[in-house]
């Protein structure tokens, strides 16, 4: 699974950091940083972070494969 | 009926059940609404949201230009939730250091086996029992004790704690009693008791880190960064005055949602992954707060009608969340719903502390209670409610299992 | 005649962003024809935005930013092959590999590369950077893991600066130079590009402003070993990063007719192409950081701007408007919007910072790092740009979008003395800087930007 975060929505509420920290960070007090890649252990969470997102800037999914099909 | 009266049939308990369609008679009266009392009342998604983004909008009820109904609300020093920036967001941010981000990111997401155990203990007691009540055996107990491990409350305090927890969220509680002399006093006097002990717990915590929220407010190694004694006491109480009640009625009128629309308790019974979302859907659908009030620090121009500076004015955050404008079908409960911008936990610079606990919380408890939940019946429908219209929730629900 | 519309043969030319979300958005949009999508580059969509930030810093990896879909577009992906030419009137684009593919309508969405150092053979040193693709990205972070002992960044934009505080974060020596007065200056104005370079100082960064580098140097193994700089000076370095802005991959449409240039292909609000005459097309759309387009809030100059936001909501126009008959269609009219995360700072931007005369600071302070500024034009706001404050961000929008007054009406809780005194914005000429432009206002020819409108009356 791969997210993406609109930062151009994200208005620092940080809920996706309380609620799955080891794939969001904030850098200093309302920048946000994640990791692009999900793995399988952390999707759980991360679905929990997708629905909590007070802007809903959190788009999950599986990105196009690698043979471009 | 006229619609400068709607705050007050709002308000009135007779429609306490299903304020629903008088937030609906909200909307179609327009953006703003002029109530006799002199108030203005918003139900509309996009105006809401816009003043609850608007800087010119204060939280402070010193704000107003007519003294407050309440007795005595601004006696006492104001919660961060009632104060405006920047005092506003240096208390805010260091109430944040030791509960969430960026300083303890993991404070929250570290308590969630705490609160599956504490639901399943919670369970527990009435495994056998063929008849419960959703929110005295199960809903009110579990945010108050999910507090004091966060804290680090000891087990043994544990009694203790939730004895002043039970008189102060009733001395906030609204009720229809004539006189609340006695109820306040002694709600005040838990208080403060709460408070010294919480002061005190945290002394013994100095130097001593324990690992729990109270010794990270302790041992905060940046003095810029620390809480006075008296601020440590008023977040605390805070934390569970605005997180209890609130918890409760989300947890509650879960249970009441699904077992009036079953086929969403089956979904979710074969679909665990969508509880997040329900609990989203929730929080739109049926909001553990109704309304917040704000006060316009200028005059303002809100879609055409200008509030005068110092009225004021009620945000009725559950019929924005109801507005067709901003909702497709607002009102039908759907945990699949996509595009979900709800206003349940408020939105701007005071969106609710809490939000993240009474997320897991919620979602542990309706996901330990749906499997119990199949054969159950709503044994009171609707059920009796607090008197409360801004938190609304049931008193009481009772369920056969 | 909607129907023909959803069917035929579609094909995109560009495989990121804006590429990706027009092919999701076709299909949402009922379309059921053929989908093709052109990649010059051998991967699937990724993100961009980390490149400069989470991969710098080391914490995930270059390869792992690949973008999800929303839905599976169902497209033909032509990766790892560059369109080489365009032929409008065969409909065809003509691909690197000497295929050619036939369409109903296109989508342009080719965006932009970095602009390289212009000396061909200093840039080729080893050791030398710029940083745009995932590739840039992963090499740059491996040499910065190997710890080099200094990094100079030329150019002090967006990238330059996010470059220089990943770096510091690293703990790693770094020296940006600046051909402007301050960083961000060519973005931000004057006020806030101070309190930019006060932000690279106190963390550590070695800032020249006021300066070129003149000179690249290499040992004999060809390896960078530091630069020349204008004032006389000497940077010993063992990476640099060429921050120099962004080049817009128009050259494969030299031929074809299009009013491509430098700043992009003009379009209408609706994202049609116009030719070289100015006149609109109707079947070659364009989308993304390639793209020109009017905005009316904004003197219905054309604005090129290299925004992550913009990509998204343009794609998505685009793709309506390819299906959609003329009176359904709907114009771009977002309001431009970006961020920035440095040295701890979340910088957010709405409207055109640019297109301004006077600024203010309407919530809080400089001495605070949190702040507001507001942006106006001729007494009306047309910016807002905060410092770790995006809660606030909404309420300028509104003010822009509404074309408010400036200065901004009082009554923030948060209001500062300053507020009663607008500045001047101090936006320079971008042609005074190190790097390109990240919002540009375009005029109404190409080649000429027109900032400056002096009243008459």
């Amino acid at each position: 699974m791969r997210i993406v975060v609109d930062l151009t929505r994200c208005q620092g509420y940080a809920q996706c950091v309380f609620l799955a920290p080891k794939m969001f960070q904030l850098h200093g007090e309302e920048g946000l940083l994640y990791a692009p890649a999900v793995p399988d252990d952390q999707a759980e969470r991360v679905r929990q972070a997708a629905a909590a997102c007070p802007v809903q800037a959190i788009l999950l999914g599986e990105e196009v494969s690698a043979d471009g099909r | 009926m006229a619609a400068d009266t709607l705050l007050e049939r709002i308000t009135d308990y007779a429609n306490r059940a299903n304020p629903y369609p008088l937030y609906a008679e909200l909307r179609d009266a327009g953006s703003v609404v002029q109530q006799a009392d002199g108030s203005y009342m918003v139900g509309t998604y996009h105006e809401i949201t816009a003043l609850l983004h608007d800087p010119r909008m204060s939280a402070d009820p010193r704000s107003r230009t007519t003294p407050s109904p309440g007795p005595s609300e601004e006696t006492a020093r104001l919660p961060f939730l009632r104060l405006d920036d920047p005092e506003h967001h240096r208390l805010r941010t260091l109430a944040m250091r030791p509960f969430g981000p960026p300083h303890s990111p993991g404070r929250v997401d570290a308590m969630r086996g705490e609160i599956t155990r504490i639901t399943a203990e919670l369970m527990e007691s009435f495994q056998t029992a063929p008849q419960i009540d959703i929110v005295d055996d199960f809903a009110y107990p579990l945010p108050v004790t999910v507090i004091c491990r966060l804290l680090g409350v000891p087990r043994e305090d544990e009694p203790l704690f939730r004895q002043w927890s039970d008189t102060i969220v009733a001395s906030a509680d609204v009720t229809t009693e004539e006189d609340t002399t006695e109820r306040d006093r002694a709600g005040r006097q838990a208080r403060e008791e709460m408070g010294a002990y919480l002061v005190g717990l945290a002394d013994q915590h100095r130097g001593r880190p324990t690992g729990d929220m109270l010794s990270a407010f302790a041992n905060e190694p940046d003095p810029a960064m620390r809480l006075t004694p008296e601020e440590l006491a008023e977040t605390a109480v805070l934390l569970l005055i605005a997180g209890h009640e609130t918890t409760v009625n989300l947890i509650t009128n879960g249970v009441l949602t699904l077992l009036r629309q079953r086929e969403h308790l089956d979904l979710l019974r074969r679909e665990p992954d969508l509880l997040p979302r329900a609990v989203e859907e929730l929080l739109r659908y049926e909001p553990p707060v109704h309304m917040r009030e704000r006060i316009p620090r200028t005059d303002l121009d809100v879609a055409g009608t200008t509030i005068p500076k110092g009225a004021p004015v009620v945000l009725v955050l559950a019929s924005g969340n109801r507005d067709p404008k901003r909702f497709h079908e607002p009102d039908r409960f759907d945990p699949t719903r996509p595009d979900n911008e709800h206003l349940g936990f408020g939105s701007g610079i005071h969106l609710c502390y809490g939000a993240p606990l009474a997320r897991l919380e919620a979602q542990a408890a309706l996901g330990a209670l749906i499997p119990h939940l199949s054969t159950a019946r709503l044994l009171q429908d609707p059920p009796p409610y607090r008197q409360n219209a801004m938190l609304r929730g049931p008193r009481h629900l009772p369920v056969q299992l | 005649m909607a129907g023909d519309l959803r069917d035929g043969r579609i094909v995109i030319v560009g495989a990121s962003l804006a590429g990706l979300r027009a092919a999701e958005a076709l299909r949402e949009e009922g379309f059921t024809g053929s989908l093709t999508v052109v990649g010059d580059e051998p991967y699937p969509p990724y993100d961009r935005p980390p490149l400069s930030k989470q991969v710098l810093l080391g914490r995930v990896a270059a390869d792992s930013t690949g973008l999800p879909m929303r839905r599976d577009p169902e497209a033909d992906w032509r990766l790892g092959v560059r369109a080489s030419g365009l032929d409008p009137l065969g409909k065809r684009v003509v691909l690197a590999d000497g295929k050619s593919l036939p369409y109903d309508r296109l989508l342009i969405a080719t965006g932009t590369r970095a602009r390289t150092w212009p000396n061909p053979e200093e840039a080729a040193l080893d050791g030398v950077f710029t940083l745009r693709t995932r590739d840039d990205a992963g090499e740059l972070a491996e040499r910065l893991a190997a710890g080099p002992r200094r990094v100079l960044v030329i150019g002090g934009g967006f990238t330059g600066s996010e470059i220089a505080s990943a770096c510091r974060e690293r703990g790693l020596e770094v020296t940006v130079t600046e051909r402007g007065p301050a960083p961000l200056v060519g973005a931000l104005g004057g006020t806030l590009s101070k309190l930019a370079a006060a932000m690279h100082r106190n963390n550590g960064v070695d800032l020249r402003c006021g300066v070129t580098v003149t000179a690249l140097r290499g040992d004999a193994s060809g390896r960078f070993m530091g630069a020349d700089l204008s004032d006389g000076s000497r940077v010993e370095a063992d990476v640099c990063v060429a921050a120099l802005g962004a080049v817009r991959n128009v050259e494969w449409l030299a031929d074809s007719g299009l009013a491509a240039g430098p700043r992009g292909i003009a379009c209408d609000a609706g994202c049609r192409a116009f030719n070289m005459y100015g006149i609109v097309t109707d079947d070659v759309f364009v989308a993304g950081d390639v793209s020109r387009f009017p905005h009316p809030l904004f003197g219905y100059q054309m604005l090129s701007l290299e925004h992550w936001g913009n990509a998204v909501a343009q794609a998505e126009v685009a793709a309506h408007n390819m299906v959609s008959p003329g009176p359904l269609r709907r114009p771009h009219l977002a309001i431009p919007t970006f961020w920035s995360t440095q040295f701890g700072l979340n910088i957010k931007s709405v409207g055109v910072p640019t297109f301004s005369d006077h600024v203010v600071i309407a919530q809080g302070s400089l001495e605070a790092r949190r702040l507001a500024m507001v942006y106006g034009y001729q007494g009306r706001v047309t910016a807002a740009v905060t410092v770790d404050m995006a809660k606030s961000l909404d309420y300028y929008r509104h003010l822009i979008e509404t074309a408010a007054p400036f200065p901004p009406a009082p009554g923030a809780a948060d209001r500062p003395i300053a507020a009663d005194i607008p500045v001047p914005s101090d936006v320079p000429d971008p042609k005074g800087l190190s790097h390109g432009p990240t919002v540009a206002l375009t005029g109404y020819l190409p080649d000429r930007r027109l900032t400056v409108v002096h009243p008459t009356g």
